[in-house]
């Protein structure tokens, strides 16, 4: 044993310095938690601060309103914009109203419809089970202003002028404002789509409340009603107030709808002011509009969890014993079956199919089988029609969309997975630390950050250089940044549960036969948590190839992605071409849902898609 | 030669100091089994020893070399350690085969081909699984996986071997044949092992020599026979053997322990001392009759367990609880009277401050 000497004080503390460093070289999870840390301060924590920054600071484009403002100085000028000025309103109040009525209303509904149908899917022995339960979530599976397309293909009557929608076509008659654009619509078809979420949320909860519990109380005199009441519901309330609550979030920071729905009868959400805003170069006011939308949806997480807090301690899981007992709906069962396939007529088949009628019609807004043509798939483009732009398959900015929508999926997955297992394996194996409980909070604040507003603190961040950081904004490299931070609350949970099934044991028998931690990784901690994480990426490909709202602030013509191309064909009013190109995008997230649902069936990864 | 020297470890996790200055040495080839309650520390001291957990404080080495030093700034990571270690859980890989298992580690030191193959096949023979080798764990029973852990072990060649509870997931009787096996394991491989367990049977039937850890701290260090029959304090009386030791509490008074409705005549030494003490003594150390004998105690049963060759009596004496075990397979009626007599050779003295032993003590 070496021996050394301790009486230098400087002597001891580089001792004790490379002591701390082979500590630090013998724990891999805290490296890599480390580094996870570090960068998701930086793409999390410090775009948010920033934006703060720049709203309570004059901005170059604040001095056409301020000429004695200086660039960089402490200023109330923005806040003074949003909440007390005349253009207020316009800006702030009518939109904190559109939103909270838009999302009252539309969570009422989803989460009605979403209860009902796990409840009869869960707890009911209504038809064909299997087949609903693979149909009832695709409305989520498909962008939520999907619904939005189909109702204006509907609806759409002379208002914004351009062709008319096949109720027009049919009757004669124009519908009135109201069904056509604005709240109503907008609730409608958001309901038809969030419904999907509250279902997913529920039907899983339901799913864990064993039936035995209930027999006791029926074996205590209760009747069936009491017994929902007093049991079933009690146990389900953390899962409705977190349905409640998901479901507002996202519906205040969802663009798609509202935009196609509200922004031609001048009817303003948060999101679309906020669109608004960043395009009129009024950054300041969406800056502000984000970290209200950010502290609304900070303030509901709290009451949920104040209200359900003490209950969400309920553990009904034990694993043993658990039954689950479907109730005979009797003569109800014919009459819920119908009602359930009904249903998804309407919210997936109708849709659908008006989108490829849409897509078939060659003069918009004449719906008979005389004006039906494949030119808007197939055709080489005609000066005549639609602004000479070729059909889908021989359209470059179509099919320049769809390989960078791809890439964005597949890379976006890619690190998503990577970033997913590391979180994962840092937050588990440090477990009870400091800097565990710190990663695992990180990773999932981006899921109460509304998506618009994701996207106008990255367009604060990164329009300039940061460091050895460059400029994003307009790269495709922030789309893909901005796509793995949205999606890391659930990977980082898929890397979480994967790594959690993966015994400790298993590593350090590895370890202490001396193989290293790369080969660890790649021997036994990757081939092991596989199946987990490659759903897991599948579902961020799918999420990353639908989504809009957090990304319309960030493309351009530079790094198009199907949903912008098919929201600019919306605004220019080329419906067949923005049918086609949904309709195409719709087939493609099938298809790979198709695939998630036979992997994660496969690997036995239960309700992996509930996020 | 020593071959594993731990000295004054601590080890905490938060407020809690699970491994209290702990000095151990275990010499070369030697069968040193760790036993205690859980919770003692003795899972924590082998996983610092192999390295996967790390003290406050204190040294570890590994015959020459220094593996931990607080004080010198040495970490030795658990891959340079070059120890087997055998889990509770036996920690064998589930997607990998038998022979994968095995031979993942000897393909990371650069081994040549033939001489895995040399080696998968003499470890699985070893372990009687030759034919086993493209099988997986799950197709295999928990004894056969048990003997896969093994096998993955003898592969490697470590020197010295390091089992944490490795027969705790089998069944009674499976435990009782894979005991033999790993006793003629060690004697095969001749290698230096520690051995951590709760069960007081497999402590006494594998080891050399067997350390008693509660509460982070050695109770007592000595061969099974000594710790069996010499306990050092209360605790280690009463944690060994099964069904376990009678203690009671008495006075000394003219060279005899007066335990209320016993009283026990006391050796020299000890009857000197005066005042309060604790006497033990094994049940199946105490003669039982059925018939009255002069100077013998009487008592009167209250529950027999028969066991097949012993007999387990739980017996009163006035109010004083007693047991007994006696060879055979008896049934008597509650309330039968019986007499008792205490072979003072085999009585235990403790001090009722310290515990400890006095006979230890006195000599």
């Amino acid at each position: 044993m070496a021996m050394t000497d301790r009486s230098k004080p400087g002597f001891w503390f580089l001792q004790n310095i490379s002591y701390q460093a082979h500590r630090l070289k013998n724990r891999p999870e805290l490296i890599i938690g480390f580094l996870a840390l570090g960068f998701l301060s930086f793409v999390v924590l410090v775009p948010l601060l920033q934006i703060i920054k720049d709203a309570f600071t004059f901005q170059s484009y604040d001095l056409a309103y301020n000429p004695d403002g200086v660039v960089g100085e402490f200023t109330l000028f923005h806040l003074d914009r949003v909440f007390n000025q005349p253009i207020s309103a316009a800006l702030f109040y009518r939109p904190l109203v559109n939103s909270l009525k838009m999302g009252f209303f539309v969570t009422m509904i989803a989460l009605t419809f979403g209860f009902s149908l796990a409840w009869l899917m869960v707890r009911t022995n209504v038809h064909f089970k299997g087949v609903f339960g693979a149909m009832l979530v695709f409305p989520y599976m498909m962008p939520s202003w999907v619904m939005a397309i189909a109702w204006l293909s509907l609806f759409k009557n002379d208002r914004v002028g351009g062709s008319e929608g096949l109720l027009t076509y049919w009757t004669g008659t124009q519908a009135p404002d109201w069904v056509a654009y604005g709240v109503f619509p907008i609730v409608i078809t958001l309901a038809i789509h969030y419904y999907a979420y509250a279902y997913l949320l529920i039907s899983g909860a339901l799913a864990t409340v064993d039936s035995e519990l209930e027999e006791a109380g029926a074996t205590s005199g209760m009747n069936k009603w009491k017994c929902i009441r007093v049991i079933t519901m009690p146990l389900l309330m953390p899962a409705i107030g977190s349905a409640i609550v998901l479901t507002f979030i996202r519906i205040l920071g969802t663009f798609g709808t509202p935009a196609l729905l509200g922004l031609p009868v001048r009817f303003f959400t948060f999101s679309t002011q906020i669109y608004a805003s960043i395009n009129a170069r009024n950054q300041g006011d969406a800056f502000v509009l984000a970290l209200v939308l950010i502290v609304l949806a900070i303030s509901f997480i709290w009451i949920n969890s104040r209200i359900i807090g003490v209950r969400k301690s309920y553990v009904t899981m034990t694993g043993k014993g658990f039954r689950k007992r479907e109730s005979d709906l009797g003569k109800m069962r014919w009459p819920a079956t119908i009602f359930v396939i009904l249903f998804l007529c309407m919210t997936v088949g109708l849709p659908l199919i008006l989108l490829l009628w849409e897509s078939l019609t060659l003069i918009p807004g004449d719906y008979s089988l005389a004006n039906l043509t494949t030119y808007f798939w197939v055709g080489q483009g005609n000066v005549n029609l639609a602004y000479g732009e070729p059909g889908v398959i021989h359209n470059k900015g179509i099919m320049g969309a769809l390989i960078n929508s791809i890439k964005l999926g597949f890379l976006a997955a890619l690190f998503n997975g990577v970033l997913g297992l590391l979180v994962g394996y840092a937050v588990v194996r440090g477990r009870g630390k400091t800097l565990s409980k710190w990663l695992e909070a990180i990773a999932f604040a981006p899921y109460i950050f509304p998506s618009i507003a994701l996207g106008a603190i990255y367009i604060g961040m990164f329009s300039t250089s940061i460091g050895p950081v460059p400029a994003l904004y307009g790269t495709f490299t922030i789309l893909i940044l901005i796509t793995v931070i949205k999606n890391l609350p659930f990977t980082s949970r898929t890397g979480i549960a994967a790594i959690l099934q993966i015994h400790q044991s298993l590593e350090e028998a590895a370890r202490v036969q001396g193989i290293g931690w790369f080969r660890r990784m790649f021997r036994i901690i990757i081939p092991l948590s596989m199946s987990g994480l490659v759903a897991g990426m599948l579902l961020t490909f799918i999420t990353a190839m639908r989504e809009l709202s957090l990304i319309i602030l960030l493309i351009s013509p530079g790094n198009m992605v199907l949903t912008g191309l098919i929201f600019g064909y919306q605004e220019q009013d080329m419906a067949q071409h923005s049918s086609a190109v949904t309709l195409m995008l719709v087939l493609i997230i099938i298809i790979i849902s198709v695939i998630v649902r036979m992997m994660s069936r496969s690997a036995g990864v239960g309700r992996l898609n509930t996020t | 030669m020593v071959q594993v020297r731990l000295n004054g470890i601590v080890k905490s996790y938060g407020k809690e100091v699970v491994v209290k200055n702990l000095d151990l040495t275990v010499q070369q080839g030697e069968f040193l089994t760790i036993l205690g309650p859980s919770g003692c520390g003795k899972t924590t001291t082998l996983r610092m020893i192999a390295g996967l957990e790390e003290p406050d404080q204190g040294s570890i080495q590994l015959g020459e070399r220094v593996v931990f030093s607080r004080a010198d700034g040495v970490v030795i990571p658990p891959e340079a350690r070059h120890l087997g270690l055998i889990f509770q859980s036996y920690a064998l890989w589930p997607h990998m085969t038998v022979a994968k298992n095995i031979t993942l580690a000897l393909k990371e030191q650069k081994i040549s081909k033939t001489d895995i193959t040399k080696r998968l096949e003499n470890a699985l023979e070893m372990v009687q699984l030759t034919g086993y080798a493209e099988r997986y764990p799950s197709e295999l029973s928990g004894g056969q996986q048990q003997r896969v852990a093994v096998a993955r072990l003898i592969a490697l060649r470590p020197s010295i071997l390091l089992m944490d509870e490795p027969l705790s997931n089998l069944d009674a009787k499976l435990r009782t044949e894979m005991r033999a096996s790993l006793k003629r394991l060690h004697r095969d491989l001749e290698a230096t092992t520690v051995y951590v367990t709760h069960d007081q049977i497999e402590a006494l039937t594998l080891s050399d020599r067997v350390i008693i850890m509660n509460d982070g701290l050695i109770m007592q260090e000595g061969s099974p026979y000594d710790i069996y029959h010499h306990p050092a304090n209360i605790f280690v009386a009463k944690f060994i053997g099964d069904p376990g030791i009678n203690l009671f509490k008495g006075t000394i008074s003219n060279g005899v322990l007066d335990c209320g409705a016993v009283s026990i005549p006391l050796p020299d030494a000890i009857a000197k001392r005066g005042g309060d003490l604790i006497v033990g003594i094994r049940p199946e150390k105490i003669h039982a009759s059925m018939t009255a004998k002069d100077g013998w105690l009487k008592a009167r049963t209250e529950i027999l367990q028969p066991t097949g060759a012993n007999t387990i009596f739980e017996v009163k004496v006035g109010d004083t609880p007693i047991t007994l075990m006696q060879p055979g397979f008896m049934t008597l009626s509650t309330g039968t009277e019986l007499w008792l007599q205490f072979d003072p050779e085999s009585l235990s003295f403790f001090d009722t401050e310290t515990q400890k032993n006095l006979r230890s003590e006195v000599g």
